[in-house]
């Protein structure tokens, strides 16, 4: 559209500057606090922090909550969003947007309300006694945990398989089964694999909240499991620790990179347009 | 599948997305302020929240520093995008990648990295370490928004505007701009929603003295959240869905003229 390239670059000034202070100088901050300590020398004692037993354990664990979080949002994706594209125009639209629509409530009330319904005495307990079953003492385990998650982050993992579902040609879909596959045959061998983007975006969605999280585990985790979130946010805002704090951050930077060399692997919004 | 097992798949999900929703608005109703215990029906707390000035100010800074944030990174995108549009396709890969950072990187990361950038810096936390943050972190959805469409424009229409004598500017307010205009207006909504919000991001970059509604509440949480905040969820929540709905019987309402004036 701009025929020059010093418009151009005009242009593309602000993003420039907005590029290098704001994404590549935070980095090197980072950096900078993670890998010196109080006396401000270089040291690798704060990124060694992480080898410690209580440290370490947070991070496998994080990790752990956060694949399984990730698995339950995509398996329960896939079969709403193909359920939701059998039906038709607004139906189909309505549906959508329901599914939307709880990303735009604070995610401390909804992870409030998790809490409120699996309490002792909560929603939860109160029904199950009304059909006169057993109670149910989950809160302050990890299946709590999983379950905030996946309430809050399950629109994210709907918003792009459905997309990436919905532009498959129909009448791919619809040779496969002329050919004589089977509804689990289509959707293993045609669907799925057309449909790798999305699900590829929905995992990294899902995945690095997850992993990072501190308001979910500490609403209903109790104060007995720590992720790896609630140790930085606490080294900042209890230990007022910097060094300690950036350098586990620069751990969990590790998972952040690797995911997006997935998601720029399989970005196929270029191509597309 | 069959179709009722279709119908109760659906209906668990909704079920697992709204019950917390189902159960804050309730408590929105509560005469006991205590979590879990029905105590009775009362308006009281919505009497409440247009009195209570905490909360007052809270949504105050949330809409101003989210509009703001909002059109800051509004224009920037646009003007940045427009910028490599003209690119060669790997160059704008690549700035693109650098663009999306603040949106892969983990909250809490981003959060850290710039409060310990706006410390360096001798900025001091509060509303304006705030409102620049939610400008950091909005401009990758401002420009995920507008990309595409402006990838996928007409090249022609804008050098036929050209050639019929428009200056540069002209051919884009009234060629390229018009066709724009969907995706920048749901790019500015996006970023509203995303700045509203904010929790981590804003819990790390605000100073003390200074809240948006989502540290707002993170503040209540130890001695029991206000029910007046559950009043303005379930206001937010009703003027949404009232927003789907609208849209809903309006796009019907179109399709059915649509649809009489091709008989």
């Amino acid at each position: 559209m701009i025929k020059s390239a010093s418009i151009r670059n005009i242009f593309l000034a602000p993003f420039a500057l907005w590029a290098v202070l704001f994404v590549v100088v935070p980095f090197v901050v980072i950096a900078w606090y993670g890998l010196t300590n109080d006396d401000g020398v270089f040291s690798f004692s704060s990124l060694a922090m992480i080898t410690r037993p209580g440290y370490f354990k947070a991070l496998i664990f994080s990790l752990l909550l956060a694949l399984v979080s990730t698995a339950a949002c995509v398996v329960i994706a896939y079969p709403l969003c193909l359920i939701l594209l059998e039906k038709t125009g607004n139906t189909r639209d309505m549906l959508v947007a329901l599914c939307v629509v709880p990303l735009l409530i604070q995610s401390l009330l909804l992870t409030m309300a998790v809490q409120t319904i699996l309490e002792k005495n909560g929603v939860l307990n109160q029904f199950l006694r009304l059909l006169s079953l057993p109670d149910i003492y989950v809160l302050n385990t990890p299946f709590a945990i999983v379950l905030g998650m996946v309430v809050n982050f399950l629109p994210y993992a709907i918003l792009p398989i459905f997309i990436a579902l919905s532009k498959i040609d129909q009448s791919v879909i619809e040779a496969a089964r002329d050919l004589g596959a089977s509804q689990w045959q289509t959707f293993r061998h045609v669907q799925l694999p057309l449909s790798l983007p999305g699900a590829v975006s929905a995992i990294t969605l899902v995945f690095i909240p997850s992993l990072t999280t501190f308001f979910i585990s500490a609403l209903l985790g109790g104060n007995k499991i720590l992720l790896i979130g609630n140790v930085i946010e606490q080294a900042f805002t209890a230990g007022y620790d910097f060094h300690i704090g950036s350098a586990l951050s620069m751990v969990l930077m590790i998972f952040v990179i690797a995911n997006m060399f997935l998601t720029i692997r399989f970005d196929t919004t270029e191509e597309a347009s | 599948m069959s179709n009722r097992l279709k119908h109760i798949y659906v209906a668990a999900v909704l079920t697992l997305l709204y019950a917390p929703i189902a159960v804050m608005i309730a408590q929105s109703f509560n005469a006991s302020r205590y979590r879990g215990h029905w105590t009775g029906f009362t308006l009281d707390w919505y009497a409440a929240l247009f009195e209570s000035e905490e909360i007052f100010e809270a949504l105050m800074n949330t809409l101003s520093i989210g509009l703001t944030a909002a059109t800051v990174s509004t224009i920037l995108g646009l003007i940045t995008c427009v910028a490599l549009h003209g690119m060669r396709r790997r160059t704008r890969a690549a700035l693109m990648s650098v663009a999306n950072i603040p949106m892969l990187n983990a909250d809490i990361v981003t959060g850290i990295s710039l409060m310990l950038l706006f410390l360096a810096m001798g900025l001091r936390l509060g509303y304006c370490s705030i409102l620049l943050a939610h400008i950091v972190f909005c401009l990758p959805y401002v420009m995920l928004c507008i990309m595409p469409r402006l990838m996928t424009l007409n090249q022609n229409l804008y050098e036929a505007a050209l050639d019929l004598g428009a200056s540069p500017f002209q051919a884009f307010r009234l060629v390229v701009l018009p066709e724009l205009k969907p995706s920048i207006a749901a790019g500015f909504l996006l970023a509203f929603t995303m700045s509203a919000d904010d929790f981590i991001i804003t819990h790390f970059t605000k100073g003390a003295g200074i809240d948006t509604l989502p540290t707002e509440i993170y503040a209540e949480l130890k001695l029991g959240v206000h029910p007046e905040m559950y009043a303005l969820s379930t206001l937010v929540f009703a003027a949404v869905l009232m927003l789907v709905f609208l849209i809903y019987v309006n796009r019907k309402f179109i399709a059915n003229i649509r649809k009489e004036s091709l008989l």
